[in-house]
């Protein structure tokens, strides 16, 4: 199958990257891993004039984390991502980029491609939402940090305009006695995830859940968070009872879309049952218990 | 979109020969492979980025070569099945292969090879698990995997002790 045709650039500084684009216009695109943008072209969902190779553009691929901040390169690849030190500092992340498809896939596909398509189905943006992390976009007018909450705005949709890149994501490692998991339940390693579940907690003086950021993915246009379930959690011990009210509340949140997946109500029990999954997961990691965590296949 | 078709220059090494094309660029790493310089080991199985029966060797990372332009490989080196067989004698992965019966029709074989040759490099004693997760995005609808699995083994134990 060949995608309609194109041009194609090369260039070689993120400056040059971002003039390119403004000057071709809205009918030219990025190309980063390609692994979400080669199978759309290659169905011709969609025909750009112009693809504008960012992969090797020099600084974008880095990791690092100075005194608990941070930063990630928007050319890492959800493989280097999941190998790297980072995920000792913060499992969650591990979780995520290990379970992203299959390893030909993770070798070639970036977490700056993965939110800047905001596709309901990838996990990177759904995961960031429990790190409150911090989009860094370079355009024609300088750089902008944009909250991730703000950055997504509606399925494939993000605030970018024509000619802007993600350069970088930024959170802050959470504190010793914070927890997360997070879950997605796949049919297999290759197919995006049915349903998928992100929980980051803090537990302080005798388990009471200081802080608690939640949030469903492949369940709506968006990532699905839920301020009512966040607050039924926060300041309280985490009981089961508690955490499935948690559960509902933010399941109520959500619109998973029928699909080949499954049905809403299927998608729905799916949720529930990651949900209560993750909890205990990022529970027993708060308290400091090292689990390896990844992706469920039926 | 000018009128004219645009054709990049490449330089891409396969199996340690060097090949310099000029391609359009929408051409997919494997017609390049294929069709460009006619190794036709790599197959085209499902096209659509999911069965992995493309898989060759990019730069030391297994890649799905129906989901990659052939001017992002410029510059890079490519091992391809056809490049494992050394004077004549099979790769142990292969022979592997061959003698615990890990294929049936073979299409899947080439992309299972390339992806298990990554695997064993980085971990030359791997678990069956492993195995599992490293050939999780390669499909094969002849053997039931088990024989794969077991081929995995045997090679990784034969190359441990060559
Ligand atoms: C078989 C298969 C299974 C998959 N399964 C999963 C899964 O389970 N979970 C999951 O999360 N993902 C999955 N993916 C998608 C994969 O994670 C992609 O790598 C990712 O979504 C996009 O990253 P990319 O670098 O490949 O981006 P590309 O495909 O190159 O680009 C994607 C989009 O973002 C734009 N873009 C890219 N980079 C930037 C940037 N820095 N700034 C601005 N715009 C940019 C492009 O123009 C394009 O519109 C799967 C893909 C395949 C092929
Ligand atoms: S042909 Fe490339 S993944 Fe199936
Ligand atoms: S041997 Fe036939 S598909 Fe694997």
């Amino acid at each position: 199958m060949y995608p309609a045709p194109f041009c194609y650039h090369r260039p070689g500084s993120l400056k040059e990257a971002v003039g390119l684009l403004s000057e071709l216009g809205e009918a030219a695109k990025p190309l980063a891993g390609g692994q979400s943008l080669i199978p759309i072209l290659k169905l011709r969902m969609d025909e750009p004039s112009d693809l504008v190779d960012i992969s090797r553009l020099p600084g974008l691929h880095f990791m690092q984390n100075d005194d608990g901040n941070v930063r990630i390169g928007a050319l890492s690849t959800h493989a280097l991502i999941g190998r790297s030190d980072l995920v000792g500092a913060v499992p969650i992340l591990g979780d995520c980029a290990n379970g992203i498809a299959d390893p030909q896939v993770r070798a070639r596909g970036t977490i700056g491609g993965s939110v800047s398509s905001a596709d309901p189905s990838c996990d990177w943006p759904t995961l960031l939402h429990t790190l409150d992390a911090v989009i860094v976009c370079h355009g024609k007018a300088g750089v902008r940090t944009v909250p991730i909450r703000e950055f997504i705005r509606d399925s494939y949709t993000t605030v970018l305009d024509d000619a802007e890149l993600v350069t970088e994501i930024r959170f802050k490692v959470p504190p010793a006695n914070s927890g997360g998991a997070y879950i997605g339940f796949k049919k297999s390693a290759p197919a995006y995830p049915t349903a998928a579940v992100g929980i980051q907690l803090t537990l302080a003086d005798g388990d009471v859940c200081q802080q608690v950021r939640l949030a469903l993915g492949a369940a709506g246009p968006r990532p699905v968070t839920s301020d009512e379930a966040e607050n039924l959690l926060r300041g309280k011990v985490l009981t089961s009872e508690l955490l499935k009210q948690a559960a509902e509340a933010i399941v109520e949140a959500s619109d998973p879309p029928a699909d080949a997946r499954g049905s809403s109500d299927f998608k729905r029990a799916v949720l529930r049952s990651l949900f209560m999954q993750a909890a205990d997961r990022a529970i027993e990691r708060a308290a400091g218990t090292q689990i390896m965590g990844n992706h469920e296949y039926v | 979109m000018s009128e004219q078709i645009q054709r990049i220059p490449v330089e891409i090494t396969v199996n340690g020969t060097c090949y310099k094309r000029e391609v359009e660029p929408r051409m997919l790493l494997v017609e390049f492979i294929r069709e460009e310089i006619n190794l036709t080991g790599t197959h085209i199985g499902c096209d659509t980025s999911y069965c992995g029966a493309c898989t060759v060797i990019l730069d030391g990372n297994a890649v799905k070569s129906c989901t990659l332009f052939a001017v992002q490989a410029d510059g890079g080196e490519i091992l391809t099945v056809e490049g494992l067989e050394k004077e004549g004698e099979l790769h142990p992965l292969q022979q592997a292969f061959s003698t615990e019966h890990g294929l049936q029709c073979g299409y899947c074989t080439p992309g299972m090879l390339m992806s298990s040759l990554v695997l064993l490099a980085e971990k030359p004693e791997p678990e069956d698990k492993d195995i599992r997760k490293c050939l999780s995005g390669n499909l094969c609808r002849c053997t039931g995997y088990q024989n794969i699995i077991n081929a995995v083994q045997t090679a990784a134990k034969d190359l441990r002790e060559a």
